[in-house]
């Protein structure tokens, strides 16, 4: 335990050390900052104008900003993610601190588990600009809070089921931007996978749909806990960090 | 403290190791000696669990390297070749991180690092951050993270290369300060070093080993008779050659430089003569002035060259360095 603690408090130290912490939270702080502006700038528009014309609809605030935002902050942190992960054990080969952890008196998993640790608290770090925004309409208006909740629930769960392909990419290779570029171009697939549950209706169109992160991620924006979701991104969290355990293992016998 | 029986490595077809045996005592400093590639890396890597071996016993400690890893792990100290550095850390930081991934418990983690510290002289850079430091301080920040959790072995991988001689100096008096407490094995192409500071070698080449055995012993494996230089004053080249080769036991005498004035020869000695004492007294019974008489050819680098060359295999294996 104290192991990955140790690890995951290093990895974190390396982020923040960086100016990569302060990039990606200032780009992800920038992009869905403009995107609640704009979600709240045209909810406040359409309700004025409801005001006027005297027809009073009901206004979600949740609907209408909270689950937008939190939706698209999903996909743009699909895309952060590959930022975060692709150094893990890139750089540790490149460098050669690789063979200071490998010959520590420490198990593969605590390695694994502390360096997958470090990176979720980096992209808690990210995520967590959000909450400004959000903080903001709580100022000013009575949001559900149930749904928020669930939709950071949500957040957190694809963004650990994609760090953990992240981190098994990364010990494949000793260059970041190859360990980067794959793991970009392995979530931006299983964003579209959803796209096949539009055309196709058969049980293959549906397990390749199934296996979409993102089509897991939407219910937990509306509010909803599904097992069904839970237990998808728990077992591919668990398969991810597998991977990176078999080719941790098997780094020591090609290296 | 290390029993290696049979060790083989192999890489897809290539061996970097052959059926390899050796042990090393409790207090040994032990030179691994061998050309680059010759298998040295790969034997260390072996040894820390870095790499598990192909087949063969391998035991550090008394732990089995692939039955305790961890307890091996926990026995080593181990500096491979580039020194494991983050390069965006502070020294004392890094230095704590290695404590804490040693398995020293948490309250008795900054009196190590301290200790470490004094210990490598690293005291007025414990703050500065590891990729502003020069290669000589890298180098010690690396033997420093090696003996952190002050373990019974210590391996390590060419601890002196890439440094300036003065460095070096430096790197090898704090390893000799090291023996004592700690059994070492050290890797290095350069033989003063071994002859400096090791009490055994073992010569490695093509992944076989060719030697084990003293400093002092290897000298006497010199095949054939000594080299003696000598200088003389006050003769032509001519009466003094004739002069030398006179004498018991001299099979062949060389001209070489010398100042003007003077004449100098290297002279080879048959097997098992002595012939610097007969050749001292035939110069000065003549009435010349003997001004230079020593031994040449004596090195361990001679000694060295000379095993590798007569038993290297035609077809060298390829080298085992790493290839992620």
């Amino acid at each position: 335990m104290r192991n990955i603690f140790t690890i995951c408090g290093r990895e974190v130290n390396a982020y923040f050390t960086s100016p990569i912490a302060y990039l990606l939270m200032g780009l992800f702080g920038l992009i869905t900052g403009f995107m609640f502006y704009s979600a709240t700038a045209y909810f406040i528009s359409v309700s004025t104008q409801q005001q006027m014309t005297g027809q009073s609809g009901p206004m979600d605030i949740g609907l209408y900003v909270i689950a937008p935002l939190l939706g698209n902050a999903g996909v743009i942190g699909l895309f952060l993610v590959p930022l975060i992960s692709m150094r893990l054990f890139a750089e540790e080969k490149r460098s050669g601190t690789i063979e200071l952890l490998l010959t520590s008196p420490i198990s593969d998993w605590e390695i694994i588990l502390g360096k997958w640790l470090g990176a979720m608290v980096m992209y808690l770090a990210i995520i967590a600009m959000t909450a400004v925004n959000i903080g903001m309409l709580f100022a000013w208006s009575t949001p559900d809070w149930r749904p928020i909740l669930t939709g950071y629930l949500g957040l957190i769960l694809q963004g650990a089921t994609v760090l953990a392909i992240g981190t098994f990419i990364s010990t494949t290779t000793k260059n970041q931007i190859i360990a980067g570029g794959s793991t970009f171009a392995i979530c931006l697939l299983l964003w579209v996978l959803s796209w096949v549950s539009n055309y196709s209706d058969t049980w293959y169109g549906k397990a390749i749909a199934y296996c979409s992160i993102l089509t897991h991620f939407e219910p937990f924006s509306k509010g909803i806990v599904d097992t069904k979701d839970v237990i998808f991104y728990l077992s591919a969290i668990f398969l991810g960090l597998f991977l990176t355990a078999r080719s941790l293992e098997s780094l020591r016998w090609r290296a | 403290m290390i029993k290696v029986e049979g060790l083989t490595k192999r890489y897809a077809r290539n061996y970097a190791v052959k059926n390899i045996s050796f042990e090393v005592g409790k207090g040994e400093i032990v030179g691994f000696l061998g050309k680059n590639g010759a298998g040295k890396t790969t034997t260390m890597r072996v040894l820390t669990c870095f790499l598990p071996p192909t087949s063969g016993k391998v035991s550090v400690a008394g732990f089995d390297v692939i039955e305790q890893s961890l307890d091996v792990r926990k026995n080593i100290g181990y500096l491979p070749e580039t020194p494991p550095l983050y390069p965006e850390m502070e020294v004392g930081d890094y230095l704590t991180f290695v404590a804490k991934l040693k398995g020293i418990p948490s309250a008795d983690v900054p009196k190590r690092v301290d200790e470490v510290i004094e210990r490598t002289a690293l005291g007025n850079v414990r703050h500065t951050i590891i990729g502003k430091l020069s290669k000589g301080y890298r180098q010690r920040v690396g033997i420093a993270q090696a003996i952190i959790h002050n373990p019974p072995v210590l391996i390590l991988d060419e601890p002196t290369s890439g440094l300036d001689p003065e460095q070096q100096r430096e790197a090898r008096q704090l390893i000799a300060s090291l023996s004592g407490d700690h059994t070492i094995i050290l890797s290095t192409h350069i033989l003063s070093e071994v002859e400096q500071s090791c009490s055994k070698v073992i010569i490695i080449n093509a992944g076989e080993i060719i030697a084990v055995d003293s400093v002092a012993n290897l000298h006497l494996r010199r095949k054939g008779g000594e080299m003696v230089a000598i200088q003389v004053k006050g003769a032509s080249e001519g009466e003094v050659r004739q002069k030398l080769e006179l004498v018991r036991g001299v099979a062949k005498v060389i001209g070489r430089d010398a100042p003007e004035g003077y004449v100098g020869f290297e002279i080879e000695s048959l097997e098992q003569y002595a012939v610097r004492p007969d050749l001292a007294r035939a110069v000065v019974e003549s009435g010349w002035d003997l001004t230079e008489l020593r031994t040449v050819g004596e090195s361990l680098e001679e000694i060295f060259l000379e095993l590798t060359k007569s038993e290297a295999k035609p077809a060298a294996t390829k080298t085992g360095e790493l290839t992620q």
